[in-house]
């Protein structure tokens, strides 16, 4: 019902934007020639195994590495005295170096105390039982409310609290609290008819990317260095390589492979410094490639939360007052990413009067990644519960509710920017003419809907892009974000739309750090929106030589050319009677009137649209076992402009697959022990073909006027209404409201359990 | 350590390979026979990546001993393609984007066309069931479920 062919950007009809062609990666991706992190090989390369803490919190007694260095076969064995010591200089690259290499205290079961390389895999892998380290067991702590009482183990050694006032004189696990708001909502709670409070838990999930963490490292004598890695931002990975090693940036060249999956989660370093280091001291390439077990244990998970919130409004629906306090742990540095928990909070909602407190909480527990819209579906699982809870008691419709209550143009956001354009009331108010919603739930026991909305931020950032006209009329693109879900297919759609050439003409990579400026990370749903707008401007700054050249051979002034589906053309009956000349044309004569043809555009883009969503579930729930079974299933999200429609509706899709995952069943589960216990895809059981139905999706099109065709960016926002969605399709189904997620059978059973006395 | 010689048949070639008595077929097709498009997601046979043909029939390479080919037949994704011809499995994923990082691609991929084999018809719960060893966390499965009955389908009017 999106894909109507409509002109949406001022009046601008689009001919390549908005198709369906195939991806460029694609066949060599159904073939298996597509080359991921552990695909690639290097001539006279060790291979290099981590050896991990089995202890939650310890101190590191000592390591005795000698026996390991004796193997035969070994090359390099590497502890924390091999890296350099940052401490007393930048807190962030501190914490990483800290992470990838445990120093005094091992902080987490999983935390890395000593590396080796070796020549043989089997041989590395024993070379790690010949290390002795010594520990000294210390108290640990793994959950966020345990972690804030008074007398709780203190987590590398505790912290004083940043953002209170008066300063705390003792140290606690509580690194720092963020607080976002306008109005007053004592004012707000008092004006209103009906307050509903309620306290919310939620358990830590992974990213779950299908491919391990990878990469192969040669580091040579010279100090010059090539790095082969699966990673989210190679350039990132050579900012933090470079300064983790001492390396001037320049000498550092990093290529990222294809990449299975990141979902924020391979933002982050693990492996990379190590391989790095042990290159240096073997003075070979080496590759490591992490086990699954380790990705688990060792790469970051999300947060896991705890929440209370507050919610006021008349009996005519409208919220007047809503506050939230936000605890999450992060891991053993902070870094939870609390305060975007804090400022997505109530997001969606136009509030006189709103609250958040946000608590960043050190546990023993992995050092915390981003996870698609990192913070927003814990959050949100909490807003979208007291929400509908309201709109129940308050026997409103949960669509007009929302409505009533949803942020629009012009909304003083709850985090503090104004809003300008935006798609949450398109989303609601298409809710309505759905099929899922004008139909009711199928027949059958313990079945019921619920709907939810959700935000996120959205970013631009650094970018970079070049493009080069070829001789034959041909295109090259050169971007610098790893392609995690088909953008070179939308940046050729991009770059052949503004040059009016065919697709198939545009032949676009990912390129590596020597060849671009700096680029950031492949995160916050930037690449379409940052590197399209770059791409579009590049190929005007191309466009512009083009028509230069053109005038050249015409012998007219370049500001009496203009450029028209792929040729340049005489301006006006003024400017000459001149044949077009043709993108092919005018590149088959480069040489003959100036050279060759490229353009290229750099760019902090800072006009990322914020980002909308809404979600239906209906689910069916088994009384007796408490398995909830996802009948149906569709998610509404405006996309500004979509690119490749079939890529974006493959980001509703998944996102909303891993919502519902996190929803209903994935957690980590730690051990009195402080281990964490279901470090598997067995044990951590992520959504499978059977466990889903058919995810239906509507795009919608409010186009963003910081973008040339209106761009949003699109990847996050489904992961951030299902947790809700489900949890009020559950109360629907049952009467039972849930405060605990993942609302797995042994939970729900439980809760029902308890309606029933 | 002495190693194990192995004569058998990968994608219809003759081959040899000597391997590690332990060493699993997996690492033998990506590190000895240089065949990577096989990929491992766990090595604990909880993902599919790895799926293979054992003399037609669909296993984890993860969980199978390099030894275990002996006089056997392989097939890896490598092998579907015939020449530039497509299989409709890796032609109807690429036309219904089926894939978004493509990591878990051939394995769904082997996995679908053993189902094919096997029913030539099937249903979408079958689809889901069959295919519910093999992990995807991009795509929420949906155009895989497409691609697949899509495949089917033509497979049945050309057979």
């Amino acid at each position: 019902m999106a894909h109507d062919g409509k002109p949406v950007v001022s009046g601008r009809k689009f001919t390549s934007i908005g198709t369906r062609p195939l991806r460029p990666d694609g066949i060599d991706k159904v073939t298996g020639r597509a080359r991921y992190g552990a695909d690639m090989n290097m001539p006279g390369q060790l291979i290099g195994k981590v050896l991990r803490s089995p202890h939650a919190h310890a101190l590191i007694k000592s390591i005795d590495t000698s026996a390991a260095e004796r193997l035969p076969g070994v090359r390099a064995v590497i502890t924390a005295k091999d890296l350099p010591d940052l401490t007393g200089g930048d807190q962030g690259q501190m914490d990483t170096l800290v992470n990838t290499m445990a120093r005094e205290r091992a902080l987490y079961d999983g935390h890395a105390v000593a590396a080796v390389a070796a020549s043989s895999a089997s041989i590395a892998q024993a070379a790690l039982k010949l290390i002795k380290v010594v520990y000294e067991v210390l108290p640990h702590v793994t959950d966020v409310d345990e972690a804030m009482k008074p007398g709780a183990p203190l987590v590398n050694g505790g912290v004083i609290t940043g953002g209170v006032t008066p300063k705390p004189t003792k140290k606690s696990n509580v690194l720092i609290r963020h607080e976002f708001g306008h109005g007053d909502i004592a004012k707000g709670f008092a004006d209103a008819d009906i307050v509903v409070e309620r306290s919310f838990k939620t358990e830590a999930t992974h990213q779950g990317y299908i491919e391990p963490n990878a990469c192969v490292a040669n580091l040579g004598a010279d100090g010059f260095g090539d790095m082969w890695v699966c990673t989210q931002g190679h350039y990132n990975v050579r900012t933090i390589c470079s300064q983790l090693l001492g390396l001037e940036q320049s000498k550092l060249r990093v290529t990222a492979s294809e990449i299975g999956g990141g979902f924020g989660g391979k933002t982050m370093m693990f492996i990379e410094p190590l391989a790095l280091a042990l290159s240096r001291k073997a003075n070979r390439p080496v590759k490591m490639v992490m086990n699954r077990d380790e990705v688990f244990r060792a790469t970051g998970p999300t947060a896991s939360s705890s929440i209370w919130l507050k919610m006021g409004a008349k009996k005519d629906g409208r919220i007047t007052a809503a506050h939230a306090v936000i605890k999450f742990q992060g891991g053993p540095f902070g870094g939870s990413l609390v305060d975007m928990g804090a400022m997505a909070c109530f997001a969606c909602y136009d509030l006189p009067n709103v609250k958040t407190e946000g608590y960043d909480v050190f546990c023993n527990r992995p050092r915390a990644a981003p996870y698609r819209a990192p913070s927003a579906p814990m959050v949100t699982f909490a807003t979208e519960s007291v929400v509908q809870e309201i709109a129940d008691k308050l026997g409103i419709d949960a669509v007009d509710f929302r409505l009533k209550n949803a942020a629009k143009d012009g909304t003083k956001s709850s985090y503090g920017p104004t809003y300008g354009a935006i798609g949450l009331r398109a989303t609601l108010e298409a809710v309505k003419e759905t099929p899922h919603w004008k139909s009711p739930v199928a027949p059958g026991k313990h079945r019921g809907r619920g709907m939810a909305c959700g935000f996120w931020f959205n970013f631009g950032g650094n970018t970079s892009v070049s493009l080069a006209i070829n001789a034959d009329g041909t295109v090259a693109l050169a971007y610098g974000n790893p392609d995690i879900g088909g953008s070179r297919a939308s940046m050729s759609l991009m770059a052949a739309e503004e040059l009016g050439i065919p697709y198939d003409k545009v032949r676009c990579i990912v390129a590596d750090t020597a060849s671009l400026g700096f680029n950031d990370i492949t995160d916050g749903s930037r690449v379409t929106f940052a590197a399209g707008l770059s791409t579009i401007n590049a190929a005007r700054s191309a466009i512009k030589v083009m028509c230069a050249r053109a005038a050249k051979t015409w012998g007219i002034s370049e500001d009496a050319v203009t450029w028209e589906k792929g040729q340049a053309k005489p301006a006006g009956a003024n400017a000459g009677k001149f044949e077009p000349l043709s993108l092919a044309q005018i590149a088959a004569t480069a040489q003959n009137t100036g050279g060759p043809i490229a353009g290229h555009f750099e760019t902090f883009a800072d006009s990322a649209g914020v980002s909308f969503g809404t979600h239906i579930a209906d689910v069916e729930v088994d009384e007796e076992t408490g398995k909830v079974t996802v009948l149906r299933y569709t998610v509404l999200q405006d996309a500004g402009k979509a690119i490749h429609p079939s890529y974006v509706e493959g980001q509703y899709q998944g996102g909303a697959a891993q919502g519902i995952g996190w929803a209903l069943n994935e957690e980590y589960i730690y051990g009195k022990d402080g281990r964490l216990q279901n470090a598997g895809f067995l044990d951590y059981r992520i959504p499978v073909a059977s466990d889903l139905p058919m995810i239906e999706t509507v795009i919608l099109e409010i186009p963003n006027p910081g973008h040339p065709y209106g761009v949003r960016g699109v990847g996050e926002t489904p992961i951030v209404p299902p947790l809700g969605a489900i949890a009020n399709a559950i109360a629907a189904a049952t009467g039972v409201r849930m405060g605990d997620i993942p609302m797995s059978p042994p939970k729900l059973l439980k809760a029902l359990e308890g309606r029933a006395r | 350590m002495s190693h194990v010689h192995v004569t058998t048949t990968v994608n219809g070639d003759p081959t040899e390979f000597l391997c590690e008595a332990d060493e699993t077929l997996l690492d033998a097709l990506r590190d000895r026979l240089n065949l990577t498009g096989t990929k491992e997601g766990c090595g604990s046979g909880d993902c599919g990546a790895c799926s293979v043909t054992i003399d037609g029939a669909l296993v984890c390479s993860c969980l199978t001993l390099a030894a275990e080919a002996q006089g056997r037949s392989i097939g890896t994704i490598e092998g579907m393609a015939k020449g530039d011809n497509l299989h409709p499995l890796q032609q109807k994923f690429l036309d219904h984007a089926a894939l978004q990082c493509g990591v878990c691609t051939p394995g769904f991929l082997i996995a679908a066309d053993a189902l094919l084999k096997h029913n030539p018809d099937p249903t979408e719960t079958e689809i889901r069931y069959w295919l519910a060893g093999n992990l995807c966390r991009c795509t929420g499965y949906d155009k895989i479920i497409k691609a697949v009955a899509e495949a089917a389908a033509d497979l049945r009017r050309t057979a």
